[in-house]
């Protein structure tokens, strides 16, 4: 700090340094250089902050003494203070006409702002402006600045700009522009997907700087898809080739090296396209060949390239020559002084051993060496090396020396992650019993607390079940050793909690089992655990419980049981516990002591860890107590679902006004339609409806009047009713209906029909004919109509995105339903479906007028009431006989829409049908076309009809959306 | 690619922070002290590489693939300060350091004998050179007079006066790693 100070008192001197900066800015970093603790720097920065905060505000600051403050500003933000104040000051640079101050407003704003921040908005515009500048250096300060603020929303802002910089006259413009394509490319890639030829262009840039600039892109491109650039291989080959050779401006060579960077950038693409890829890969040996023998191997960069060509040739098809080279550059690697090179050694050999595994051997000594070196990155990176090389040969070794390494360290990360390797390791490649549990107990000592519980329970389970084999005896000496070990380490102090879990299990479980150790001794270092390890409840419940099992195996074996002291005040203070789980062991302990041998052999068998439980789901044991109660005139049993849905039938049928409950949704909905409905819907649905489908109001109203006769619901309709509702949650789970599309709506309907159409299979237990017919097709008629209104509805019709799954769904929808019904309906409900669609945006409105008939009905379906649909969907024995009617006679329209307005899409459909045979072909594929294109004004009118309905039904019946939504 | 740049001295005073990787400032300020505390711990014979702490590998993984995620320290320390780059695994750990030396180099012909209160008053320029080489986490010049040149071509770079600073100059000539 002696220079500061005598800069200082020249700078004191005259008002503006030579560094143009005042002497306040010098005095802060002096200062902050002098400071001796992090709270004394924090103290001087919190003061300049002050400072700033004040003078910063202060008006008609002039430009040069702002450019000096918002300088302090990024300095004080370096040093980890908040320096969010002035962010606005920094914003404001930017806009500044001066290139100098424009600079330095990006460089702040690129510091300060990252790119979700709101004041980005206010650097767009700038930027735009800036982009198009004359002066390059402008727009390469814009440049940098769309690299790091620009985000995924504003990209298309920017993105015309940046392209016509590609082909800037300046290479460093071209350059930048690449990489800020580069960077929407990662931040958003269907954003630019259409623009990733212009990289593939960049690569003939006549620059050699931007070529190589432009390999980096390549680069993230190929290593998502290799496939599609493997027609670069050549080019690469031959750009590589020409750098090798000397062939680009001296200006390129760096340490003698012919544009190292490049050449490395080159090999890493190489390796990714020749992965795997014979024919491509043969392409490259000869240049790699050629660099492995020119490359000068004394200076760093040289051996950098050396170090790529080892990662390019272990990855692409292998080649025993360049193996050779390889292995030999990875051999004066390793023999090196420089640790660096040692480090890039053992990784090369990591690399690859995967090939040839035997080149591992030639080097055992140096990378034993490399294990030994105090430096800790070599030595993980040799681990690693070695966890590579594991065999069951050599895992002794390996996993000793692990141990011993995650002992010495201290950093926790490192150790479970080195832990986790070692279980691993132990787990896979075990010599023997002994020896695996002598290591797993050495894991868990040293980092027991940091493993994953389910190592522990793993060992539990191996412990339990021996190592697979039907070798009884081997298990039991497994068994019998890691007690023995158990009962060894239990003494020691502070072991990690998970390993007391598991040694108190082992110890309860197997203890007294091969008879070495009494039951009073185990017991005995039970309770010393439970004792010193008070604080951990896990293990205390672990420790009684095992004691439990070894008093349950004496007194099962007919051996007396005599408590000992410890134990037994253990227990009286564990039943005082206030953890409730304690408490309830200790109680299960002392009743089980009381218990004859016959009932505590089977409550607690021994050895039975590893049985199966069989669970009878039936309860069928309890099948004579059930009739017997009966018998006595017990009311039989109702499931739960049932329950439930009878509940609802039976408000339904009592209460007529609407009533919330916890299964508001339907009946609310059922209650809607009721008599004064028709007088009061009309008028608003009348409006839409004549835009969009000038047909749709009689029928609407006729349907209307009819839902006022809805008659009473029979009991079978409650499993429909239960099943119907999962219909519902499962479309509030789809995240699909945002922006209004107009035939979009009805297709999306089908979809989760489909979905339904199977869920309603499985689970419904149908058994007249008549309905097993219809049975895949009734939850279509039931649901679509309803999910297509709430889409609407509340939603405003399906965003575009979902057109081309529903139109698979169409396809599927109308398959399933042909084989359905062939036989009754001539034609699909789906297909109909899309023909009431057709009809409602297409067809002339004179055929849609012609009420009389009953095709015309048809159109109505899309305007239907969500209410009277949700209504529908409580009575499902309704639906499936109408179907019945309006498959079989279709002239029986009027008594179809009494009952069920639910159907009514259906129905009507089948019943269009005559009239629409020919159509029928036709409009699946002008649907598919419809739905392509949405026509923008049908969109509009069905969008006011969605807000139509929308509207109207909430004014009348609120809770019905507080229901649904809440 | 690269995800932070940072320039920092024996003290552990930031003297550049650049992070092409959202970060936030707590944590970027975690980072460099704990980055610090690894480095300074090490001997001049060990490598120059490191393994991210934990700080960093685990939090960061927000971004898309594994390949994106840093995962690498690579260092040098010259007199007063220490070059950190911290990088994903597909950069190359050699060609790193030599991306330091690149930079360093740059700095000395900018500053005629660069010395760390070059950087505190000019880090302008120190940002100026690195914007030459590395765009959004992307090298994209490694030519020393290409660098020079086009931060020179932004503007003059202002000189330390004369009198105070000579005896500390020229950390880069002084401290040049002599390829070990």
């Amino acid at each position: 700090m002696e220079q500061l100070k005598t800069i200082g008192r020249e700078l004191a001197m005259g008002s503006q340094g030579g560094f143009g900066q005042s002497k306040e800015f010098l005095d802060l970093v002096k200062s902050i250089g002098e400071a001796r603790s992090k709270a004394e720097e924090d103290r001087i920065v919190l003061h300049e902050i002050e400072t700033l905060k004040r003078r910063i505000a202060e008006p008609d600051i002039p430009k040069r003494k702002m450019k000096e403050y918002i300088i302090r500003l990024v300095y004080v933000e370096m040093l980890g203070h908040d320096a969010s104040f002035g962010y606005i000051h920094a914003v404001k640079m930017t806009h500044d006409d001066s290139l100098l101050l424009k600079r330095t407003g990006y460089l702040a704003v690129t510091l300060f702002l990252n790119e979700d921040h709101d004041l980005i908005i206010l650097i767009v515009n700038t930027i735009q402006k800036d982009l198009k500048s004359d002066n390059y250096l402008v727009v390469c300060a814009a440049l940098n600045a769309v690299c790091r603020l620009i985000n995924e929303e504003t990209i298309p802002a920017v993105l015309p700009q940046v392209v016509e910089l590609l082909g800037h006259a300046k290479e460093g413009v071209r350059k930048k522009a690449i990489m800020a394509l580069h960077r929407f490319h990662h931040k958003s890639p269907s954003s630019v997907s259409h623009l990733v030829s212009n990289f593939r262009k960049r690569l003939c840039d006549n620059d050699p700087g931007v070529m190589g600039a432009t390999l980096c892109p390549l680069f993230d491109l190929i290593s998502v898809d290799v496939n599609s650039y493997k027609d670069l291989v050549v080019s690469f080959v031959s750009i590589l080739k020409q750098v090798a050779e000397r062939r680009l401006p001296k200006g390129y060579d760096y340490h003698q090296m012919p544009a190292p960077f490049i050449q490395i950038r080159l090999l890493k693409i190489l390796a990714l396209l020749g992965s795997g890829d014979k024919l491509a890969s043969e392409n490259m040996y000869t240049v790699i060949g050629d660099i492995f023998r020119k490359c000068d191997s004394s200076s760093n960069i040289g051996n950098a390239v050396l170090y790529e060509c080892i990662c390019c040739v272990s990855s692409i098809y292998p080649n025993p020559k360049l193996l050779e080279a390889a292995a030999e550059v990875i051999s004066r690697f390793l023999k090196s002084d420089s640790h660096n090179l040692k480090y890039l050694g053992i990784d090369a050999l990591g690399r690859l051993i995967k090939i040839s595994p035997e080149i591992a051997e030639q080097h055992q000594l140096a990378v034993i060496d490399c294990l030994e070196d105090p430096d800790d990155t070599l030595k993980r990176k040799t681990f690693e090396l070695l966890y590579k090389m594991t065999k069951s040969s050599n895992v002794e070794v390996i996993v000793n020396r692990m141990i011993d390494y995650m002992i010495s360290i201290n950093d926790n990360h490192y150790k479970t992650y080195i832990a986790s390797r070692c279980v691993e390791l132990a787990e896979q490649f075990a010599p023997s019993n002994h020896w695996f549990i002598q290591t797993m107990n050495k894991v868990f000592e040293h980092a027991g607390d940091l493993v994953n519980i389910k190592v522990a329970h793993n060992l539990m389970r191996l412990i339990a079940e021996g190592f697979g084999e039907d070798d009884d005896a081997a298990d039991s000496q497994l068994r019998s050793s890691a007690v023995e070990s158990y009962l060894l380490i239990i003494g020691e102090p502070k072991l990690p909690s998970v390993f007391l879990q598991v040694i108190c299990w082992v110890l309860g479980e197997y203890g007294t089992a091969d008879g070495k150790y009494s039951a009073s001794y185990i017991t005995g270092k039970l309770c010393d655990v439970a004792e010193s390890y008070s604080n951990d409840e896990t293990v205390k419940a672990y420790a009684v419980t095992a004691i439990m099992k070894i008093y349950a195996f004496e007194i099962a074996a007919g051996r007396k049981v005599d408590m000992l002291d410890e134990c037994q005040s253990l227990v009286e203070e564990l039943s005082a516990s206030n953890s409730t789980d304690l408490q309830q062991r200790a109680y299960e302990l002392q009743a089980v002591i009381s218990l004859d041998a016959r009932a505590v052999e089977s409550i607690m068998p021994s050895d039975a860890s590893c049985e199966d439980i069989e669970i009878d789901g039936n309860l069928s044991f309890l099948n004579s107590y059930v009739q017997q109660a009966l018998e006595n005139g017990a009311q039989p049993y109702i499931p739960e679902s049932e329950r439930s849905g009878m509940l609802n039938i039976s408000n339904f049928r009592s209460q007529d006004q609407l009533e919330v409950s916890m299964h508001g949704l339907r009946f609310e909905a059922y209650e809607l339609p009721k008599p004064p409905v028709p007088s009061r819907i009309p008028p608003p649905l009348l409006a839409p409806s004549a835009e969009l489908v000038p047909v749709s109001e009689p029928s609407y109203s006729r349907e209307t009047h009819q839902v006022a006769t809805v008659p009473s619901v029979s009991d079978s309709g409650s499993l429909e009713l239960k099943l119907r509702l999962d219909g519902v949650q499962r479309k509030w789970g789809k995240p699909t209906y945002s922006s209004p599309s107009s035939s979009t709506s009805n297709s999306t309907s089908q979809n989760t029909v489909n979905g339904t159409t199977t869920q309603v299979d499985g689970a419904s237990n149908v058994n007249s004919k008549a309905r097993t017919t219809y049975d895949s097709r009734r939850p279509q008629v039931e649901i679509s109509p309803e999910k297509q209104k709430l889409a609407a509805s509340l939603f405003g019709g399906s965003s575009q995105t979902e057109k081309r799954p529903t139109l698979a769904s169409h396809k599927a929808a109308k398959a399933s339903s042909h084989a359905a019904e062939k036989s009754q309906a001539p034609k699909a409900v789906v297909v109909s479906n899309e023909v009431t669609v057709e009809k409602t945006n297409h067809q002339p409105p004179p055929d849609l007028l012609d009420l009389g008939e009953p095709t015309v009905t048809t159109s109505s379906a899309p305007l239907v009431d969500p209410f009277k649909q949700l209504e529908g969907l409580l009575d499902s024995t309704q639906v499936t006989s109408t179907v019945n009617h309006g498959a079989t006679e279709s002239p029986d329209i009027i008594s179809l829409y009494a009952n069920t307005p639910a159907s009514v899409q259906s129905s009507s459909a089948e019943i269009s049908v005559p009239s629409n045979k020919d159509d029928i072909n036709v409009t699946s594929t002008l649907a598919t076309q419809f739905i392509k294109g949405p026509n923008p004004k049908d969109a509009l009118e069905k969008d006011a009809l969605v807000r139509q309905l929308g509207v109207t039904p909430s004014s009348q019946n609120p809770n019905l959306f507080r229901d649904l939504l809440g | 690619m690269i995800n932070a740049v940072l320039v920092f001295n024996n003290a552990g005073q930031p003297r550049l922070t650049k992070f092409y990787t959202q970060l936030d400032t707590s944590v970027q300020q975690r980072l460099i002290s704990e980055i610090f505390t690894l480095v300074s711990h090490r001997p001049a014979s060990s490598c120059n590489f490191l393994p991210l702490p934990p700080l960093l590998a685990s939090s960061s993984s927000s971004t898309t693939g594994p390949s994106d995620s840093p995962s690498l320290v690579t260092y040098r320390h010259y007199a007063t300060l220490y070059f950190i780059i911290i990088s994903t695994s597909t950069e190359s750990p050699l060609a790193l350091l030599d991306l330091i030396q690149v930079f360093v180099e740059a700095l000395d012909r900018l500053f005629e004998d660069v010395c760390e209160l070059d950087l505190i008053f000019n880090f302008e320029t120190l940002h100026a050179a690195l914007a030459e080489m590395i765009v959004g986490g992307v090298v994209v010049e490694t030519t020393l007079d290409k660098v020079v040149a086009g931060v020179r071509s932004q503007g003059t770079v202002a000189k330390r006066p004369t009198g105070g600073a000579g005896g500390r100059g020229g950390f880069a000539t002084r401290g040049v790693w002599a390829g070990r």
